[in-house]
């Protein structure tokens, strides 16, 4: 039984970090159509900005505060490089799909040689507090601390999310803009401004994720970002592209199987069960659990 | 009278196709002026093109004014706050919104939305404020299409076949209403149903093969049996109902 729930839990911080990183794809890409291979690169902004907040800037450390504000310097980073790409390399290419993938692909392959000529290809000890370290006994299993910070805090940013979607003007005309963007702006209303309100909190969002995967790998590496690119990718596709609440059921679906598969199974195997899962959404429901169709 | 809009030797290429060849008319500052003619002439490209919605791969030539305003080259967003109401052909209401959101999103910063006037026209989109957009029938859907327009001032309301797919109670209800509402701000209409444009037009420009095949009085245009019969493919029959 605590092995169960171990890896249920475990699961769960996995899908945690996925969901982080698929709710802003999953925006981006059911707003403004841009399926955005840059998004790892917010992720690896955010993990690589927090470790060096934690080092270098003036407040911050590896410990209470200082580690707040460590985070919240990699969170802002990676927001600000989401907004910076959307303005610049973005706009200038919506409705060109061929060249949108083109750049984001090469902006992500430029991101992880920028961050390895900087500070090594090699995984660094990321800082975290003591407590992310230690375990937590919770019906005969001791689980990571650092699993739980993040399951807690993708179910925080699932709340922040969907409360901006519900009561928010803005939320408003992205949940419109998700259905029909061109009868939005038909509306007079200025949707690429909502367009770099997704960039931005899609990359707080993968930023944050950065930081915290940094908590619960313990390290930070330059092709991390990449990596869980393409299981968000995944989790985006299963829960349907544009809705925030797929997602999240994609993201719980995809990291228990993994956890349950890999552990019961092969290691490896769990991966491979996603990638099958993945193929049968695609076959039996290609809109996702939650999504709008996508069409060619 | 100084037309409201002047569209002028108006030509739109989309993916190959010459779709409007030169197109030229104007729309007159007060009532109905028809956009007529056959299916696939170019009607609803017409009313995107001067609502800049023309697919970026299109190409646009032409001079569209709305007052001393050239609209050509400005984005939609700008022209929509700037006086121009649009109510597209398939009405295009947000399904996953409900009917109160729908409306929330047609407000414009800095103006007060009449609701009061929208509500009075249809006391139905008042009751069912909560019920999602996609759940209304298809006549609920065309009110609350041309409800979200309503909202705000417009100078001119750009309609694209109102009454397409209603039963004939609803497509009467949807005439009284844009009779009225033309009462106060001109109307560019397409429109299938002669017995709609009989009721409402003033004007009328039929296009043929994307090019303007005959324009003036909608009147006159109906009691010639053999030129609605060219132009619009309809006998008399039709015109009549």
């Amino acid at each position: 039984m605590g092995t169960v729930i171990l890896l249920a839990l475990t699961g769960l911080g996995l899908a945690a970090l996925y969901f982080l990183v698929a709710s802003g794809l999953s925006l981006v890409f059911g707003l403004a159509d841009v399926l955005n291979f840059a998004h790892g690169l917010f992720l690896g902004v955010g993990a690589y900005g927090t470790w060096w907040a934690a080092g270098n800037l003036p407040g911050a450390g590896p410990d209470g505060f200082g580690f707040v504000l460590a985070v919240a310097f990699g969170v802002a980073a990676g927001t600000l490089v989401a907004i910076l790409v959307e303005l610049v390399l973005i706009r200038p290419l919506y409705s060109r799909t061929i060249e949108q993938v083109l750049v984001t692909v090469g902006l992500s392959l430029a991101g992880v040689a920028l961050l390895q000529a900087t500070w090594g290809a090699d995984a660094r000890p990321f800082p975290r507090p003591d407590w992310t370290r230690q375990v937590t006994g919770i019906l005969g299993a001791q689980v990571p601390n650092g699993g739980l910070l993040l399951i807690i805090a993708a179910v925080l940013v699932l709340g922040a999310i969907l409360a901006f979607l519900r009561w928010t003007r803005y939320g408003l005309v992205i949940r419109a803009g998700v259905e029909n963007r061109e009868m939005v702006t038909a509306l007079g209303i200025d949707v690429r401004k909502a367009f770099t309100l997704v960039f931005a909190i899609g990359g707080a969002a993968a930023a944050l994720a950065g930081a915290l995967g940094g908590v619960y790998f313990g390290t930070v590496s330059p092709g991390q970002g990449g990596s869980l690119l393409i299981f968000a990718f995944i989790v985006v596709v299963i829960g349907g592209m544009g809705s925030v609440v797929g997602s999240a059921y994609a993201a719980v679906v995809v990291g228990l199987v993994q956890q349950f598969v890999n552990y019961y199974g092969t290691s490896g195997l769990g991966d491979i069960c996603v990638v099958g899962l993945l193929a049968v959404v695609l076959l039996l429901r290609p809109q996702g659990i939650a999504g709008k169709v996508a069409t060619a | 009278m100084e037309p409201i809009l002047s569209v002028t030797d108006l030509s739109v290429r989309i993916s190959g196709l010459h779709i409007l060849q030169g197109v030229s008319f104007t729309v007159a500052p007060t009532g109905v002026t028809v956009l007529l003619g056959r299916n696939g002439v170019g009607k609803t490209t017409t009313l995107r093109a001067i609502l800049g919605l023309t697919p970026p791969a299109g190409e646009v030539r032409g001079t569209i004014r709305m007052g001393a305003q050239s609209l050509l080259s400005r984005p939609t967003h700008r022209l929509v706050r700037g006086g121009l109401g649009y109510v597209p052909e398939d009405r295009d209401v947000f399904a996953g919104l409900t009917v109160a959101e729908n409306l929330r999103l047609a407000e414009r910063r800095g103006t007060t939305p009449a609701y009061d006037k929208v509500f009075a026209l249809f006391p139905e989109l008042d009751r069912r404020g909560r019920q999602r957009a996609g759940s209304l029938s298809g006549g609920q859907q065309q009110m609350l299409a041309i409800g979200r327009v309503l909202l705000n001032d417009n100078r001119l309301l750009l309609v694209d076949e109102p009454t397409k797919g209603l039963a004939p109670k609803v497509v009467t209800e949807v005439a009284e209403v844009l009779e009225r509402v033309a009462e106060s701000v001109p109307v560019l209409l397409v429109e299938q149903n002669l017995a709609v444009v009989r009721r409402l037009a003033k004007d009328a420009v039929v296009l043929a093969a994307g090019k303007v095949a005959w324009t003036g009085d909608a009147g006159e245009l109906l009691l010639e049996t053999a030129l609605t019969k060219s132009l619009l493919g309809v006998g008399s029959a039709e015109v009549a109902h």
